[in-house]
C-alpha cells in the first residue's frame, strides 16, 4: 500500500516537471557567472610555467603537499571531534551553564584565525609573558614546545573553525527530535550507543558538510600559516606570486587547491549519496536531556570552558587589554564609525545575496536533480578553497577586461564623458568576490537543511497543484528557518573577517575593519590592531545573538 | 492568507533594502573632481603621515591615499590601466619600484629640485622614481650576551659559533629577498649559496616578523638576528633600555645593505602636476625629517637631520649597490633559498 502511494507520487513528479520551470535555468546562469573567476584561474594553464614547476618539484612540492594533507587531516579531525562532541553535550545533557554555553560556543567563529594567531604568539611565544614568567620561576633553560609548528597551526584552526561543525551538528541533532533516539533506547541501547549508532549516522550529512567547510577554510588560509611558518600550498602560491613574480605559476598552484576542494566535495557527496536520511515525524516531542550532576556536570562545564577559553575568552581579553592601552595613549582610529558602517554594509549585502543564491541553487537541484544542475552548483562553490587574493585576481582580470572594452565605451556614450571604471572602481567586484569565496558556506548549510526535509512533503504539495516556488515558500522555507539563519550568520561573519580580497578589490576610499587590522598587523603593531579586531569580533557576535533570539521565538 | 500576506510584505521589504544597498554599490566612489587633489597608492602604512597634512596645509592640494601591499597595488594599477585614479605610487622596496617601471606603470619626472635633493644612487636612472626614506637591514644583537667585536659581516653569520643563536625572518619576505639579490649581483650565485647554507646550518629560528625577532633577541631565544633598522627604533622609542643594538655589517668591505621607500608618478596620472609637487615636497629637508622620524628611518635627502635615536647608532657605510637593478636576481634569490632549505 505504502509502496503504491509512493510510486504514484513518483509518477506525478515528472508530469509536473515537464512544465517549463525557471529554476534550472536560473541556477545555471548564476553558477556560470560565479564560475568566471575560477575559470580565469584555471586558464593559467594555457600559459606554460614549466620552469617554476620543475624548481618546486626539485625543492619542496612533496613537502608542500604532505604539509597540506596533514593540516587538512588535523583540522578535519579536530573540528569533527570538538564540534560534534560539544553539540552532543549541549543537546542531550543538562548541566549548569548549558543555556549559556549552547550559544557561547558559536562565538569563536567571530575571531579571525589571523587574530587568534597573533594573540597566541604574543602570549605564549618565547618572548611572551607566560614563558618569561616560567623562565623566571624554573630557570633560564625552561622552554615550552614552540607554537610555530604543525601542532600550533592545527590548534589555532581547530579553535576557530570547529563552530562550523558544532552549528550544523547541533541543528541536525535537534532536528532529529526524540523519536529515533528513544526507539533505540527502547530496544535496549545505552544513551551513548544510541547516539553513536543512530543519531550520528543520521546527522552525517550535516557533520560532513561542517567538516568540509572547516577543511576548505584551512586550505585557503594564508595569514595563519605564514605567521606560524608552516608551509602549505597556499603559502607557496604567495611565494611564487610575490617572490618570483610569476602569477601564472601561482594561479596554477591555486588550481591544485581546487583539486583538493573537489576531492572534499566528492567525499561529501558520496557520503551523502549512499545514505539519504530524512526525518518524517520530528515535529513530535523534543529531546529530553540527561541531567548531569556532581563530577559529571563539572566535567561537562570544563569541556566547554576548555574550548571557549582559548578560542574566545583569551583572545577577547587580550584584545580588550590592548584596546584599553590604546585609549590611554590616545591612538584611537578617528574614522572608526565609518569603518564599522562600511564593514556592516558590505557584509550585509554579500550575505543577503549569498543566501538568496544558495536557496535558488539548492532548490533547483532538488526540483531537478540532474547531474548538470547539481554539479554546477557544487563547482560554483569551489571558490571557498581558494585564498582570497587568488579569487580577487580571478575577479579583477575579467572585470577589468569588461570594464575597459565594454563598460567604458558604454558609459562614455551615455554620459558624454569618461565615467571611470564602473565595475572595478566600485564595490561590484568586491561583492562578486565575496560571493565566489563564500557561496559554499551558505550553500552547504542551506543544502543540508533542505536535505533533511522529506521529499514526500514536496510530492504532497505538488500533487495538490502547488507550483515550485509556492512549495518553496510555504513548505520548505519555514522548515529551513534554522538552517537559513545559520547560513546568514556564517556568511556575515566570514565576509567581515575577509582580508585579502577586500584589500585588492575595495573601491577607492572604502576601508573596512579588516583592512585596518591588516595595516597594523603587517607592521607588527599588534596593540594598535586591537581596536579594529575587537570591533570585528563584536560585530560578529551581534548577528549570532540576534539569530539566537529569532530561533528561540517559535 | 494572513501568513502569506506577511511573507509577501517581508519579502518586499528585504528586496527593497537589498536594492537600495545595491545601488550604492554600483556607484563608483566618486572622487572629488573639482577641488585640487592628488591620489596616492601607498605601501607605506606606518600610521598617520603628518607630512601629508603639512602638504595640504601648504599647497591646498588634498591627498587621497589608498593603502595596500606592494604586490596588490601593482596588480591593481596594472588592471586599471589608463583609467587608474592613482597619480602617485609609493612603495617600500626598490625592487617593487623597479617592477613598476618594467611594467610601464611609472612616468619620467623632469624636476631639477628632486635631482638636487635625492642623491643619484637613491633614484631611478631615468627619473621614474625617487627614494623618500632609507632603511638599513643589518645585524641586531643582544647587548647583554654578545660583544660587537664578535660580529663582522652577513657572510660570517654562517660561522658555527652562532649555531642555535640566530633568528632570521622567513625567506618569503621581500626584505630578505632584496638582501640576497644584492649579494647575488655582487658575489655570484655559487658564493651566496655557500653563505646561506652556512646560515641554515646554524639552525636559525625562523620568525615571520622583524619586531618579533627583536623581541626574541631581547628575551634570549636567540642572540643575534637580521632586521630592518626602524623596527629597533620603534622599540627603543617605547623602551630606551631595550637590550638590543644594531651592528653595522660589512663596514670593512661592501657596506651595510640599505633599501628605500620611494615614490613615482604613474604613467596615466590625472593630476600629474600635483603629483610632482607632492614628491618634490616630500624631498625637502623639513618633510624628510617628518617622514623619516615618523617611522625611525633615515632621510633620503642628506640635508635632513637624523632622529636622535638613530644618531646614537652613529654613521655607517652604506652599500651603494643599485638595489633596484639587483631585483633582476630576486627570482634567483628565492630559488636559492628553496635549494638550500632556507624557508
Amino acid at each position: 500500500m505504502v509502496r503504491h502511494e509512493t510510486h504514484q507520487a513518483y509518477v506525478l513528479g515528472p508530469l509536473v516537471k515537464t512544465r517549463f520551470s525557471g529554476w534550472p535555468l536560473a541556477a545555471l546562469v548564476i553558477t556560470g557567472l560565479l564560475m568566471v573567476p575560477i575559470v580565469s584561474v584555471l586558464s593559467s594553464f594555457l600559459t606554460p610555467a614549466g620552469e617554476v614547476w620543475h624548481h618546486l618539484w626539485r625543492t619542496q612540492l612533496v613537502e608542500l603537499i604532505t604539509n597540506t594533507v596533514l593540516l587538512l587531516a588535523g583540522v578535519g579531525g579536530g573540528t569533527l571531534v570538538v564540534g560534534t562532541g560539544l553539540a552532543w553535550l549541549v543537546v542531550y545533557h543538562h548541566f549548569p551553564g548549558r543555556a549559556f554555553f549552547e550559544w557561547a560556543l558559536i562565538l569563536p567563529l567571530a575571531i579571525p584565525a589571523y587574530v587568534l594567531g597573533f594573540v597566541f604568539l604574543g602570549l605564549f611565544d618565547f618572548a611572551g609573558p607566560l614563558q618569561t614568567f616560567l623562565r623566571a620561576t624554573f630557570g633560564q633553560g625552561f622552554r615550552l614546545p614552540t607554537l610555530r609548528s604543525y601542532g600550533g597551526v592545527t590548534l589555532m584552526m581547530t579553535l576557530v573553525f570547529y563552530p562550523y561543525v558544532y552549528l550544523l551538528a547541533r541543528s541536525a541533532f535537534r532536528g532529529q527530535g526524540a523519536a529515533t533516539i528513544e526507539m533505540a533506547r527502547s530496544l535496549g541501547r545505552s544513551p551513548l550507543r544510541a547516539f553513536l549508532m543512530v543519531t550520528l549516522p543520521i546527522a552525517r550529512p550535516a557533520l560532513v558538510a561542517g567538516v568540509a567547510l572547516a577543511m576548505m577554510e584551512a586550505l585557503a588560509d594564508f595569514g595563519t600559516v605564514a605567521t606560524f611558518g608552516y608551509r602549505t600550498l597556499t603559502e607557496a602560491i604567495y611565494r611564487v606570486w610575490y617572490g618570483m613574480f610569476d602569477r601564472t605559476a601561482a594561479t596554477q598552484l591555486a588550481s591544485g587547491l581546487l583539486c583538493f576542494a573537489l576531492g572534499l566535495l566528492l567525499v561529501e557527496r558520496i557520503s551523502r549519496g549512499r545514505a539519504r536520511f530524512t526525518e518524517t515525524h520530528h515535529r513530535g516531542a523534543g529531546v529530553t536531556p540527561t541531567v548531569l550532576r556532581g563530577g559529571r556536570a563539572a566535567l561537562a562545564v570544563s569541556a566547554c570552558l576548555a574550548v571557549l577559553g582559548p578560542g574566545f575568552l583569551l583572545p577577547v581579553g587580550q584584545l580588550g587589554l590592548w584596546t584599553l592601552k590604546t585609549f590611554q595613549t590616545g591612538q584611537f582610529a578617528p574614522a572608526f564609525g565609518a569603518l564599522l558602517l562600511n564593514t556592516l554594509y558590505l557584509a550585509g549585502l554579500a550575505t543577503g545575496l549569498a543566501c538568496l543564491i544558495a536557496v535558488v541553487l539548492a532548490y533547483a537541484s532538488r526540483l531537478h536533480p540532474s547531474p548538470s544542475v547539481r554539479w554546477s552548483a557544487q563547482c560554483a562553490a569551489l571558490g571557498y578553497a581558494l585564498p582570497g587574493s587568488v579569487v580577487a585576481v580571478g575577479v579583477l582580470l575579467p572585470l577589468a577586461w569588461l570594464d575597459h572594452t565594454v563598460v567604458v565605451a558604454l558609459l562614455e556614450r551615455v554620459l558624454g564623458r569618461s565615467g571611470g571604471l564602473l565595475l572595478t572602481g566600485s564595490a561590484v567586484g568586491l561583492i562578486f568576490a565575496y560571493l565566489v569565496r563564500f557561496l559554499a558556506v551558505s550553500l552547504q548549510t542551506v543544502d543540508a537543511s533542505l536535505t533533511n526535509i522529506p521529499p514526500s512533503l514536496d510530492d504532497a504539495a505538488r500533487s495538490l497543484g502547488a507550483s515550485g516556488s509556492r512549495v518553496l515558500r510555504r513548505v520548505h522555507l519555514p522548515l529551513m528557518r534554522r538552517g537559513l539563519l545559520t547560513a546568514l550568520i556564517l556568511v556575515f561573519v566570514e565576509v567581515m573577517k575577509e582580508m585579502p580580497a577586500t584589500l585588492l578589490l575595495r573601491p577607492f576610499g572604502l576601508n573596512t575593519l579588516a583592512v585596518e587590522v591588516w595595516k597594523r598587523t603587517s607592521e607588527a603593531m599588534w596593540q594598535e590592531a586591537a581596536v579594529p579586531a575587537l570591533a570585528i569580533v563584536a560585530a560578529g557576535i551581534l548577528p549570532v545573538l540576534l539569530a539566537i533570539r529569532l530561533s528561540a521565538r517559535k | 492568507m494572513c501568513m502569506r500576506h506577511m511573507f509577501r510584505q517581508k519579502a518586499i521589504l528585504v528586496l527593497a533594502v537589498m536594492a537600495t544597498l545595491g545601488v550604492g554599490v554600483a556607484l563608483p566612489a566618486t572622487l572629488a573632481a573639482t577641488a585640487e587633489v592628488v591620489v596616492v597608492y601607498t605601501a607605506r602604512h606606518y600610521g598617520q603621515e603628518p607630512v601629508f597634512e603639512a602638504f595640504t596645509k601648504q599647497t591646498g592640494i588634498e591627498i587621497q591615499s589608498f593603502d595596500g601591499s606592494p604586490s596588490e597595488l601593482f596588480e591593481r594599477l596594472r588592471a586599471e590601466g589608463d583609467k587608474t585614479p592613482a597619480d602617485v605610487l609609493i612603495s617600500v622596496d626598490a625592487g617593487d619600484l623597479w617592477n613598476a617601471t618594467q611594467a610601464g606603470l611609472l612616468a619620467k619626472i623632469d624636476s631639477p629640485e628632486l635631482q638636487a635633493n635625492i642623491p643619484a644612487h637613491l633614484r631611478d636612472a631615468e627619473n621614474r622614481w625617487f627614494a623618500i626614506t632609507v632603511r638599513a637591514r643589518t645585524i641586531m644583537y643582544n647587548t647583554r650576551k654578545v660583544k660587537p667585536e664578535e660580529l663582522s659581516t652577513y657572510e660570517a653569520l654562517g660561522d658555527p659559533k652562532w649555531k642555535n643563536r640566530l633568528c632570521l625572518r622567513s625567506s618569503n619576505h621581500i626584505y630578505n629577498q632584496s638582501l640576497l639579490a644584492t649579494m647575488i649581483k655582487r658575489f655570484g650565485e655559487a658564493k651566496v649559496e655557500a653563505i646561506v647554507r652556512g646560515w641554515v646550518a646554524n639552525n636559525p629560528t625562523l620568525i615571520s616578523s622583524d619586531t618579533r625577532i627583536l623581541e626574541s633577541i631581547a628575551a634570549g631565544e636567540c642572540d643575534i638576528g637580521l632586521t630592518n633598522s626602524y623596527y629597533l627604533g620603534r622599540l627603543l622609542a617605547k623602551d630606551p633600555n631595550f637590550p638590543v643594538a644594531p651592528f653595522w655589517a660589512n663596514q670593512q668591505s661592501t657596506g651595510t645593505h640599505v633599501n628605500i621607500s620611494g615614490a613615482g608618478v604613474t604613467a596615466h596620472a590625472k593630476h600629474r602636476a600635483n603629483a610632482i609637487k607632492l614628491i618634490e615636497f616630500l624631498s625637502r629637508p623639513e618633510a624628510q625629517q617628518g617622514l623619516a622620524n615618523n617611522n625611525f628611518e633615515y632621510p633620503a635627502n642628506p640635508q635632513a637631520p637624523v632622529h636622535p635615536i638613530l644618531a646614537k647608532w652613529g654613521p655607517f657605510k652604506q652599500d651603494d649597490i643599485d638595489v633596484a637593478a639587483a631585483s633582476e636576481f630576486q627570482v634567483a634569490a628565492v630559488k636559492l633559498a628553496d635549494r638550500v632549505g632556507y624557508k
